[in-house]
């Protein structure tokens, strides 16, 4: 059975996490082996779901933690006169 | 949060002896979560300031209730929702604002991807520059909320399916639908400007 890109696309993310059934990775495969379309989608999607888990994407902002564990601080300091 | 160093600790051990008075353990069992916490927090709130009041709340409501946590559910997932709930709530008092609702019904009909003839890899140390940085924070705040949530919990955060329908109160099989529209958006998005990225100049090595 050959299916058409556009079925691929629907499939490509659980295609990324590994959680397709067996014939349905193959079927999805087969076409990624010969679709350079599909091919290019699935790598670029990939490559920016990396890119956008890298920790220097997201930071948090200057001084964060430090408030937020003296904020604790105080609050165990009150737990503890209670 | 997949990192392995975390799971190695035994967090029902933290949990108990905290409740039993070592509250200073307290700052380490919370450590490995302040960045999911505060980006989830900034994925409601939307600024930094709200977002870091609602972290700071959300972790102090965690404490007070630490008694009750059970152990069914991993921490790191309830503490989570607590930081949501903490969001939800305050966005709902703020009745005037915002006309946009955080639980819009899931729009019918797939979204398409950017269609390249092929992908050449842009490399983990091109976050270094600040253009490429930006161009990914853009294009994950400006997902549809109920796609970035998901996809932040997911893909940034690496929480596993389950975790993220637990967290965010839906099930298992939206999480899978909204991430799969979440990661089309930003491929669609960004492919493209990828492609017209300039390469960063080849740095100077004095032995080359
Ligand atoms: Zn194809």
């Amino acid at each position: 059975m050959v299916i058409a890109c556009k079925h691929v696309w629907d499939y490509l993310s659980e295609y990324i996490d590994g959680t397709l059934s067996v014939e349905t990775r193959e079927l999805v495969q087969r076409h990624l082996d010969h679709c350079g379309i599909c091919s290019a989608i699935l790598d670029s999607t990939r490559n920016i779901i990396i890119l956008t888990a890298d920790e220097r994407v997201f930071e948090l902002p200057v001084g964060f933690s430090e408030r937020l564990h003296a904020k604790l601080d105080l609050e165990f300091a009150r737990a503890q006169d209670r | 949060m997949t990192v392995s160093p975390f799971e190695a600790r035994d967090e029902s051990k933290m949990i108990a002896s905290i409740v039993a008075g070592n509250t200073d353990l307290y700052h380490e069992l919370i450590r490995p979560y302040e960045r999911s916490v505060f980006m989830m927090a900034l994925s409601y709130m939307k600024n930094e300031a709200d977002a870091e009041d609602v972290a700071q709340e959300a972790f102090l409501k965690a404490f007070r209730n630490l008694a009750d946590f059970r152990a069914e559910a991993k921490f790191s997932t309830w503490l989570i929702s607590i930081a949501l709930n903490e969001a939800r709530g305050r966005l709902r008092r703020r009745s005037t604002a915002r006309t946009q609702s955080l639980d819009v019904p899931e729009e019918q009909g797939g979204v398409s991807p950017a269609l390249l003839r092929d992908w050449r890899e842009i490399p983990s140390e091109s976050v270094e520059r600040l253009e490429v940085r930006h161009m990914l924070q853009r294009a994950v705040g400006t997902l549809p909320d109920i796609y970035r949530n998901v996809f932040l919990l997911r893909d940034v955060e690496g929480l596993n399916g389950a975790e993220a329908a637990q967290a965010l109160g839906i099930t298992i099989a939206n999480v899978k639908v909204r991430l799969h529209r979440a990661r089309t958006l930003l491929q669609k998005d960004l492919a493209p400007r990828f492609k017209r990225l300039e390469p960063q100049k080849k740095r100077w090595l004095p032995w080359s």
